[in-house]
C-alpha cells in the first residue's frame, strides 16, 4: 500500500481524529465500522484471540485434570523395559527392549503390511479395472460384481471373514496343505521357501542391480539418441538384453549355484526354515488388498475412460500400432487423471491397516494400545501414535504430489 | 415387353439374435473366446462352491435363533413399539420428500418402502402378538405413499418437509431414550441399544452433526482471514491424516480420562462425536470442491448488486455448492455407514459387535463364525447397494457428471 502523502497545506484543517485515520490508511469519509480494511483487521484479531483463548483454556483444563488424577504426561518411560512380547517383528525384539523400540517394531509392521499391500492392491486393482473395460461381456460383468461387492461391505467385516472364517480354519500344523514349492498352509500361517543369505547370493543380487542400472542407462541414452536423430535405436530390446545379461552371466559363472533356498520343513510342532507369514499378517494383507483393489479398479477405469476417444482414433490415424497407442497416447494421459485419486487410495490402505488391532496383528496402533496399558501413559503414547500416522500421511502425499506435479506439467 | 423395376432398398437392420449377441460380446476374437471359456469355468466353480456352502454346509442357527438381536440388540422387547413409531415417522417423511422433490427423491422413498416391507418376513418375538408385529412393518410402505399423496395434494414446499425432518430429529432420540421416571415412556439405557439400530443411529447422527461443521470448515478454509484459514486447514488435514479408529479411540477413551467424574457422557454419544469429527473433515473437502466449482461471475454479480460477504456466501455460493455436492454426500453417508463397524473396537454394540456376542454366547457357535460374518457382510452389502443405486438415480436426475 502506498503511504498516504499529506500535503502540508492540508494539515491545519484536519482534526486529530481525522489525521490519525489518514495515517492509518483509512479514508475519512467512510465511518470506521463500515470500512472493510478495519473490519478485516478486527475480524482477524477477534478470531485470533478466540482461537488462542480456546487453546489456552483446553490446555489448562487438560493439565489440571492430568495433575488431579496423577496422570503423568512425560515421555521418560520410553527408555524403560517393556516386559511384553510382540507376536511378530521385522527387527529382532524381546521383552527386555525399551518402549521406544517396541513402538518402532509397531511402526515397521505397519509400514511392512502397507507397502506390500499397496503393491499387490495396485496390481490386482489394475487387472480388475482393465477387465471391467474388456469387450468381453462376461469378464466385464464379473469385474463389476467384484467391485460392487467389495465396495459395499465394511473392511472390518471383510477382515473378520478372512481371519476367523478362512485363515483360522486351515488345518492343524500336522495336516498342513502342501503345495508345490514346497509351500505349506496351516493354522499357523503360510510357509514358503526363502533364499539363504550367502555371499554367492549377494553377488547375484549385485548382478541383478547392475543389470537394472545398465538397462535404465541404455534406455535413456538410446531413447535420447533416437529423439535427436530419428534413427531406430532398438532401445527396448537393448535394455531388456542388458537387464538379463548380467544376472545370466553371474548365474553361469557361479555354476547355477547362485541362490540356495531355505526350505520350510516340519520339526517338532512347527515349521522351521523358509519364511512364514502369520495368519494375522496374511489375513490383514489379503483383506486390505482385496478391499482396496476394488477402489483402485474404479480409479483405473475412470482414468482410462477420461481420455477422449478422439485421441485413440487420431493416434490410429497417424499410423501408431496398438501398443504404441496405449503406451504413447492413452497411458500418459490416463496417468494424469489416475495419480491423484490413487494417492488417496494408498493413504487409505495405510490408515486402514490400523484395523489390524481387531485381528491381533501387532501394527503401530495395536502395539501403541499395549504400551498405553503397560506404561499407563495414555496421552503421551496416544499423541505419538497420532503424530506418526500424520507424518506417514503427509510424507506420502508430499512425495507422490511431487511426482504428480511432474507428470501433470511435463507431458 | 415391360420391365418392372424394383426399387432398391436396404434390408431392415436385423435384430441381433442370441448367437449374434454371443459372437459379438463373448467370442469376437480368439483371445476373447479363451477368456470367456476360462471365466465360465471359474464362475461355475465359484458358484457351485458358494451355493453348496449356503444351502448345504452352512449352519444358519446363529442368525435364525434370534434375528431381532441383530436389528435392535437388547432393546426391551416390550418397548419395541417406539422403534416402530420412529420408523413410521421416517417413512412418512420420505413419502413427503417424494411428493415435494418428485423424481429426485423417488428412488430413496421407494427403496425405503421396499426394505422396510421386507421386515414382514422376520419371525416375531416370542411374547409379542405375531400379527401386530408383521402389520407394524407393512404400515411403513403405506405411510410412504400417504406422505407422497399428502404432499402432492397440499402442494407442500421443501421447507415444510425440512421442518418435519428437524422435528423428527429431536423427537426420535427422546422417543428411543425415554424420559426418566415416566411410566409410559420409561428410560432405556443406550447400553441396551444394539445391532442395526445403533449402526444407523451412529451413521445418521454422525452425518447430520458433521454437515454444518463441515460447511463451516470449508468456508473457513476459503476465508481470507489467515487465522481462520490456517486453523481450518490444520483441523481438516489432521483429521484426514489419521485413521478413524484413532479418532474414535480419542473421543471414547482419552477424552473420558479428563472429564470430571460427575460429567459422564454417554458412550454412544462419545462414539458419535468421533464419527462426526471424522465425517466433518471429509464433508468440508467435498463442500470446498462445490464452492470452487462456482463461476467467479456469480460472486462478482453478487458484489455488483451490493450484497455483502455474508450475504454472498449464504444466498449465492452455498446454495449452488450444496446442490453440487448432494451425490457425494450420499457417498459419504455410505462410507460412514460402513465405518460404524469400527465402533465395535471401542465397545459399542453395533451390528458387528452383536455378531461377535452371538458367537460367544454358545459354545456350538464358535465354529460358525463364517456364517455370522457373511450374514453381516450381506446386510451391509444390500443396504449400501440400495443406497448407492438410489444415489445414482439422483445423479441422473440432477445431471451431475454429465456434460
Amino acid at each position: 500500500m502506498q503511504p498516504y502523502r499529506l500535503h502540508p497545506a492540508a494539515l491545519p484543517q484536519m482534526t486529530l481524529k481525522e489525521g490519525s485515520r489518514r495515517l492509518l490508511g483509512f479514508s475519512s469519509d467512510v465511518p470506521l465500522w463500515r470500512d472493510e480494511r478495519f473490519l478485516r483487521a478486527a475480524a482477524q484479531s477477534i478470531s485470533a484471540v478466540l482461537m488462542i483463548g480456546a487453546v489456552v483454556w483446553l490446555v489448562t483444563n487438560f493439565l489440571q485434570a492430568a495433575e488431579q488424577r496423577g496422570m503423568s504426561l512425560s515421555y521418560d518411560f520410553l527408555s524403560q523395559e517393556t516386559g511384553f512380547p510382540i507376536g511378530e517383528s521385522v527387527i529382532t525384539y524381546d521383552p527386555s527392549r525399551p518402549f521406544i523400540y517396541a513402538f518402532l517394531v509397531g511402526l515397521l509392521n505397519t509400514l511392512k503390511v502397507s507397502l506390500i499391500g499397496i503393491i499387490f492392491a495396485t496390481i490386482l486393482g489394475t487387472i480388475i479395472g482393465l477387465a471391467r473395460m474388456s469387450s468381453n461381456w462376461l469378464l466385464s460383468k464379473l469385474a463389476l460384481a467384484y467391485i460392487e461387492f467389495f465396495r459395499n461391505i465394511p473392511l472390518l467385516v471383510l477382515l473378520f471373514i478372512w481371519y476367523f472364517a478362512v485363515f483360522n480354519r486351515f488345518p492343524r500344523v500336522r495336516d498342513s496343505f502342501a503345495l508345490p514349492g514346497p509351500i505349506y498352509l496351516n493354522q499357523r500361517g503360510l510357509f514358503v521357501p526363502w533364499p539363504k543369505f550367502t555371499t554367492e547370493g549377494l553377488f547375484f543380487l549385485g548382478a541383478i542391480l547392475l543389470g537394472i542400472l545398465a538397462a535404465i542407462a541404455a534406455w535413456i541414452i538410446l531413447r535420447r539418441l533416437r529423439e535427436r536423430t530419428g534413427r531406430r535405436t532398438y532401445f527396448g530390446a537393448v535394455s531388456l538384453f542388458l537387464l538379463l545379461l548380467f544376472p545370466a552371466l553371474a548365474w553361469l559363472g557361479q555354476g547355477g549355484q547362485s541362490i540356495t533356498w531355505d526350505l520350510p520343513r516340519l520339526e517338532g510342532f512347527n515349521f522351521q526354515g523358509g519364511t512364514g507369514l502369520s495368519p494375522e499378517f496374511a489375513a490383514l494383507l489379503v483383506g486390505l488388498v482385496t478391499y482396496t483393489a476394488a477402489f483402485i479398479a474404479e480409479v483405473v477405469r475412470s482414468g482410462v475412460q477420461a481420455v477422449d476417444r478422439g485421441q485413440r482414433e487420431a493416434a490410429r490415424a497417424i499410423g501408431l500400432s496398438g501398443t504404441q497407442v496405449l503406451s504413447l497416447v492413452i497411458i500418459p494421459q490416463a496417468m494424469r487423471v489416475i495419480i491423484p485419486p490413487l494417492i488417496s487410495q494408498f493413504l487409505n490402505l495405510t490408515k486402514n491397516s490400523s484395523l489390524a488391532l481387531a485381528i491381533g496383528y501387532p501394527d503401530l496402533f495395536s502395539v501403541g494400545r499395549i504400551m498405553i496399558n503397560q506404561a499407563g501413559r495414555a496421552v503421551p503414547v496416544f499423541s505419538m501414535i497420532m503424530l506418526t500416522y500424520l507424518a506417514i500421511s503427509l510424507f506420502t502425499s508430499f512425495i507422490l504430489n511431487l511426482y504428480n506435479r511432474r507428470i501433470q506439467y511435463e507431458v | 415387353m415391360g420391365v418392372t423395376t424394383i426399387e432398391k432398398r436396404l434390408a431392415p437392420p436385423r435384430r441381433p439374435g442370441a448367437i449374434a449377441w454371443l459372437r459379438k460380446n463373448l467370442f469376437n476374437s480368439w483371445l476373447n473366446s479363451i477368456l470367456t471359456v476360462v471365466t465360465v469355468v471359474v464362475l461355475i466353480f465359484i458358484l457351485r462352491a458358494v451355493l453348496e456352502w449356503v444351502f448345504v454346509n452352512a449352519d444358519w442357527r446363529p442368525i435364525t435363533r434370534s434375528p431381532l438381536l441383530y436389528l435392535v440388540g437388547q432393546y426391551p422387547r416390550g418397548e419395541l413399539w417406539r422403534i416402530a413409531v420412529s420408523l413410521w415417522m421416517v417413512s412418512f417423511l420420505f413419502g413427503l420428500g417424494w411428493g415435494v422433490w418428485r423424481g429426485l427423491f423417488r428412488a430413496f422413498a421407494l427403496a425405503l418402502a421396499a426394505v422396510l416391507s421386507a421386515g414382514v418376513f422376520l419371525p416375531p418375538p416370542v411374547d409379542a402378538p405375531a400379527l401386530l408385529f408383521r402389520l407394524s412393518w407393512l404400515i411403513n410402505p403405506l405411510l410412504v405413499f400417504l406422505g407422497f399423496f399428502l404432499a402432492s395434494w397440499l402442494h407442500l414446499k421443501g421447507r415444510h418437509v425440512l421442518i418435519g425432518w428437524l422435528i423428527s430429529f429431536i423427537v426420535t432420540p427422546i422417543l428411543l431414550r425415554g424420559v426418566e421416571g415416566s411410566s409410559w415412556l420409561p428410560s432405556v439405557e443406550t447400553t441396551l441399544w444394539g445391532g442395526l439400530l445403533v449402526t444407523l443411529i451412529l451413521a445418521v447422527g454422525g452425518l447430520l452433526l458433521a454437515f454444518p461443521i463441515g460447511i463451516l470448515l470449508a468456508l473457513g478454509r476459503r476465508s481470507s482471514l489467515s487465522v481462520v484459514h490456517y486453523s481450518s486447514v490444520i483441523v481438516i488435514e489432521a483429521v484426514r491424516g489419521v485413521p478413524l479408529i484413532t479418532i474414535l479411540f480419542m473421543t471414547s477413551i482419552i477424552v473420558a480420562l479428563f472429564l470430571p467424574p460427575e460429567l459422564r457422557i454417554d458412550r454412544l454419544v462419545r462414539a458419535m462425536a468421533g464419527m462426526t469429527i471424522f465425517a466433518a473433515a471429509y464433508i468440508a473437502e467435498n463442500v470446498r470442491g462445490g464452492l470452487q466449482a462456482i463461476e467467479s461471475g456469480q460472486i462478482e454479480a453478487a458484489k455488483a448488486i451490493g450484497l455483502n460477504n455474508i450475504q454472498t456466501i449464504v444466498l449465492i455460493e452455498l446454495p449452488q455448492a450444496l446442490r453440487a455436492v448432494i451425490p457425494s454426500l450420499v457417498g459419504q453417508f455410505i462410507s460412514l455407514f460402513k465405518d460404524t463397524t469400527l465402533a465395535v473396537i471401542v465397545g459399542i454394540t453395533e451390528l458387528l459387535a452383536i455378531g461377535r456376542a452371538v458367537i460367544q454366547s454358545d459354545s456350538e457357535f464358535i465354529q460358525l463364525q463364517a456364517e455370522v460374518f457373511v450374514f453381516i457382510a450381506v446386510v451391509f452389502f444390500v443396504l449400501s447397494s440400495v443406497m448407492s443405486y438410489s444415489s445414482r438415480k439422483l445423479e441422473e436426475r440432477l445431471g451431475v457428471g454429465e456434460r
